[in-house]
């Protein structure tokens, strides 16, 4: 037994000539909830389906158990999927429809029949055995794609998008749900998504990928916290951007040049030299505004723009005349003045670790 | 402000006299399509031999058709015809449908091209050109080679209406399937049939209507003994019409309107449309 | 949606799908046309066989006056069908498309019930219809003409006698063009209705209201907004009508008897009577290459299945 439930080794898939996943390598460990998180395109479906056995990497190998795969149809494979769409099959019930594969895998009447019902229970579904998928609401559907694939007991459950299709009080109230599910039955998910927030919120790991490469994985701490490169920064929450050429690298601290007026000392991730062009990411939330200079380097700028969001305010400050960064300020104060009104001069400051230098 | 309601109101007057002529139309239009119909249906149940006349109501026209063996003979003949040429077309129709929307593969333009030629081109032409192969091939003309002509012409129309159906067919149904344990057979056995199925018994029925109904083919690929009920029909017109053929024609008409109707119910049954080509 | 084959056993159930409709087609259906195509280019023979010899002749004889006169009526019966067609189709399925949902699926089905049915017997109803001493020639030389008659001795009308003596004689409506017409008109019909229908159908209301609010009158809607948007309907169903049109045979035959005759006759004489069959071949041939060329470009225009 190896203690990864999946490894994808050098996984490639090609479409014609189009690469929808170049040369992916990950490691899911047992019991862990995994996300494979990315914009549309980039790769991350291919990659559950080429786990599940719907398609056969062009090069590469995927292991499941330590066992690799090769050509095995999906079918005789030890993972069970719960779709975007859900793929409930219209012409059975909804008992039909869950006890598909222990039907297909000929476990005795009698122990379908309990395992099934069972299955709804955890799903809180009971009674809804005779009703026909189209009677049944998206969230309802959902519960019964999840008992579908869960009643197989299998090693791993994918999920490709299975919260996409809900409203937002719906799906935030599954991905506790599945979360909490996933806790007892101890089961490895790897979940695919779009949604930045769902993935930092349900994962232990998470593989941020793009143009079918994975970029970085990592926990969400450490995705969010340390954006390996601009890429993961700009798609996992919202990220300033200041580019600029360092003018001054000594150990411990990098001095950048932003446009060419404005200096910004931020802490040296690896050996940075003078004059390289290099790229400071910081996170609004970060960033402190002050009335007057809280220290004399503070840089400074001019309120642009206020919007008021109810739990923050977002301000846009024009820093040089080709810059404006983001604030966001937590709406601490009790009443509705602004605290710092558009046109009003403003001081800048976060603490050093929240400036990440991005070389690239 | 008097000028522009009086001017609306005609335009109101006018728009509800467009509609009525509309209803006109189409009511009309109906009667264009009913009317040969119901006129051949009641002139079977004439009496007298001529349209002149009405000679009162009789059934002594189907009563002499029973007595006809050799309509008996093409009834038999059109059900083997029809009966055989739908089974193996349907079968085929529908693999080379689900091939077709499927799987791309080399030559699938050109074959796509050969499976709607025999749609496209006229009766007239495929009819002249089948006889020419059997008898180079020296293969008796005769049931069989009505079979195997009706068959090529079918699969074309089976597999149009089929992949009509499979072009709504969810694809991640049997992904799901194969998912949870089920082989290609169990597959296609438990999910994609049964969801295919009103698309399947819609080109059945086209193609055993089609095939019932040929004239033009069948005439040219028929043998000695191999009569067919359109083929009877055709050489009983061509000696002279008489009320017989009324009660033949309104028999066939009956028929095919029940085979319709009784397709459209089981369509309904199953949930799906019904596709025409 | 569809892909290349991902697996060998992908593969093979590729084949096994393809290979029976395949064998079919290719021994059945194009073997015979490759045949068709080598004989137009042959010879009769001196007692009706073929001699194997590569010339065109048979497509020459085909600009014969003769021949050019069938093809001229033909595509003159074809286009008028057509037409006639769309003018009775389109207003029809505009009907339908205006009822309420509820009746529309009945009237559909109402529309498709006589296309269904067999096509040599509803061909026959017109002949019993149309023929010297069918329906409409009995009320003619019948009742009709006495009534005339009657009138002419209670009242004397001058021109009255003339349409007496019109009544005398059965209409020329059997072997004419426009029997055929009429029977062609009458099969299909339906398949003008079904693409229009589709095409009003999914028309969107608001485009039209929004063409009221922006001070277009009805004809201007009708022709601004409604036939351009309508207009790939129109198309399909002129194709679905006039490629059938063209090729028929079993309408001219009974309706046109010996006198007037369609380029689908011509082919049946050649085969069945005159045993030219280079001659007939060459015919047919051309007459696929047409309908071929006209389906192409109805695919082209965006054309479709039909589908109700």
């Amino acid at each position: 037994m190896s203690e990864y439930a999946v490894e994808l080794e050098e996984v490639s898939k090609h479409f014609g000539p189009v690469v929808a996943v170049d040369r992916v390598s990950l490691t899911i460990r047992d019991g862990e909830f995994f996300s494979l998180l990315g914009p549309s395109g980039c790769g991350k479906t291919t990659t559950l389906r080429l786990i599940a056995g719907f398609e056969i990497p062009t090069e590469g190998t995927v292991y499941i158990e330590g066992k690799p795969q090769g050509e095995t149809p999906p079918y005789r494979r030890p993972v069970n999927t719960v779709f975007q769409n859900y793929a409930l099959f219209p012409h059975m019930t909804v008992y039909q429809n869950v006890a598909f594969g222990l039907e297909m895998r000929k476990v005795p009447k009698r122990e379908i029949r309990q395992r099934v019902l069972e299955a709804l229970e955890m799903v809180r579904l009971p009674g809804m055995e005779d009703r026909r998928p189209n009677q049944l609401s998206g969230g309802q559907q959902q519960r019964v794609a999840l008992a579908r694939a869960l009643v197989n007991r299998p090693k791993v459950l994918l999920l490709d998008e299975p919260l996409g299709a809900l409203d937002l009080k719906l799906r935030k109230a599954m991905q506790l749900e599945l979360k909490a599910l996933q806790h007892r039955v101890g089961i490895t998910f790897i979940y695919v998504t779009h949604d930045q927030e769902e993935a930092l919120t349900m994962s232990d790991r998470i593989a941020v990928m793009n143009e079918g490469r994975v970029l970085q994985v990592g926990t969400p701490q450490e995705i969010y916290e340390r954006p390996a490169n601009r890429f993961v920064a700009d798609f996992i929450g919202e990220t300033n951007f200041l580019p600029g050429q360092v003018v001054e690298a000594t150990g411990e601290q990098v001095v950048v040049l932003v446009d060419g007026q404005m200096p910004i000392r931020v802490p040296a991730v690896e050996a940075v030299t003078t004059g390289r062009w290099v790229t400071i990411a910081v996170r609004p939330e970060k960033i402190a505004l002050h009335a007057q200079p809280p220290d004399p380097q503070a840089i400074s700028g001019e309120v642009e723009e206020v919007i008021y969001g109810g739990t923050d305010t977002r301000y846009q400050v024009r820093l040089t005349p080709e810059t404006v960064i983001t604030v966001r300020q937590q709406n601490a104060q009790v009443g509705e003045a602004v605290v710092f009104p558009v046109g009003s001069r403003v001081y800048l400051s976060w603490p050093p670790e929240a400036a990440r230098l991005l070389t690239e | 402000m008097k000028g522009r309601t009086a001017k609306a109101q005609g335009a109101r007057r006018r728009g509800r006299w467009l509609n009525r002529l509309l209803t006109l139309h189409g009511i009309a239009g109906y009667l264009f399509l009913y009317a040969p119909i119901v006129i051949l249906v009641i002139f079977s149940f004439n009496a007298s031999r001529f349209m002149a006349s009405w000679g009162g109501f009789t059934l002594a026209w189907y009563g002499k058709l029973l007595g006809n063996e050799l309509i008996g003979a093409a009834l038999k003949n059109s059900i083997i015809v029809a009966g055989t040429a739908t089974l193996v077309s349907t079968i085929f129709g529908t693999m080379v449908a689900l091939a077709m929307s499927r799987y791309n593969f080399w030559g699938k333009l050109a074959f796509d091209a050969l499976l709607y030629l025999p749609i496209i081109i006229p009766d007239i032409a495929m009819a002249v050109m089948l006889p020419l192969f059997f008898v180079l091939s020296r293969t008796q003309l005769g049931l069989p080679t009505i079979i195997i002509s009706h068959i090529a012409f079918n699969i074309s129309f089976v597999a149009v209406v089929v992949r009509a159906r499979l072009a709504y067919f969810d694809v991640t149904l049997e992904e799901a399937a194969q998912d949870l344990y089920a082989n290609e057979w169990q597959t296609f056995r438990r999910v994609t049939l049964p969801l295919i199925m009103p698309g399947i018994l819609g080109g059945a029925l086209l193609a055993f209507t089609l095939s019932l109904d040929d004239f033009v083919i069948t005439f040219f690929t028929a043998g000695v003994g191999s009569t067919t009920l359109p083929l009877r029909i055709y050489s009983m017109i061509k000696l002279g019409i008489t009320p017989e053929i009324n009660a033949l024609s309104s028999l066939m008409l009956i028929a095919s309107m029940t085979l319709v109707l009784l397709s459209l119910f089981l369509q309904k049954g199953g949930g799906g449309k019904i596709e025409i080509v | 949606m569809a892909v290349q084959p991902r697996t060998r056993r992908e593969t093979w159930r590729l084949l096994f799908l393809l290979s029976p409709s395949l064998f079919w087609l290719i021994v059945f259906f194009f073997i015979p046309l490759l045949l068709v195509f080598a004989m137009s280019f042959g010879q009769r023979g001196t007692y009706g066989g073929v001699r194997w010899h590569l010339n065109l002749e048979n497509y020459a004889r085909l600009f014969d006056p003769l021949y050019l006169r069938i093809f001229w009526r033909t595509f003159r019966i074809a286009l008028t069908t057509t037409l006639l067609c769309l003018l009775i189709g389109y207003p029809l399925a505009y009907f339908i498309a205006t009822r309420p949902v509820r009746w529309r699926s009945s009237l559909v089905l109402l529309l498709m019930i006589p296309f269904w049915t067999n096509f040599l017997v509803r061909t026959y109803a017109w002949l019993v219809i149309l023929r010297d001493q069918g329906l409409i020639n009995t009320l003619w030389t019948g009742p009709i003409h006495a009534f005339l008659l009657q009138v002419a001795e209670a009242v004397p009308l001058p021109f009255w006698s003339s349409l007496v003596q019109a009544t005398a004689q059965p209409l020329p409506l059997f072997g004419t063009d426009l029997a055929i017409i009429i029977g062609l008109v009458y099969g299909w019909l339906p398949d003008m209705v079904l693409p229009t229908y589709a095409a009003i159908e999914r028309l969107d209301r608001s485009l039209i209201e929004a063409a009221q609010d922006l001070y277009a009158n009805r004809l201007q809607t009708f022709l601004r907004v409604i036939l351009p948007l309508t207009m790939p309907g129109i198309v399909a169903g002129s194709v679905l009508v006039f490629i059938p049109s063209l090729g028929a045979y079993i309408t001219p035959d009974l309706l046109g008897g010996a006198r007037s005759i369609m380029i689908g006759n011509v082919i049946y004489a050649q085969f069945m009577s005159a045993r030219d069959y280079p001659f007939g071949s060459a015919t047919s041939f051309v007459l696929m290459a047409v309908m071929v060329v006209g389906t192409l470009i109805y695919f082209r225009m965006g054309g479709g299945e039909v589908e109700v």
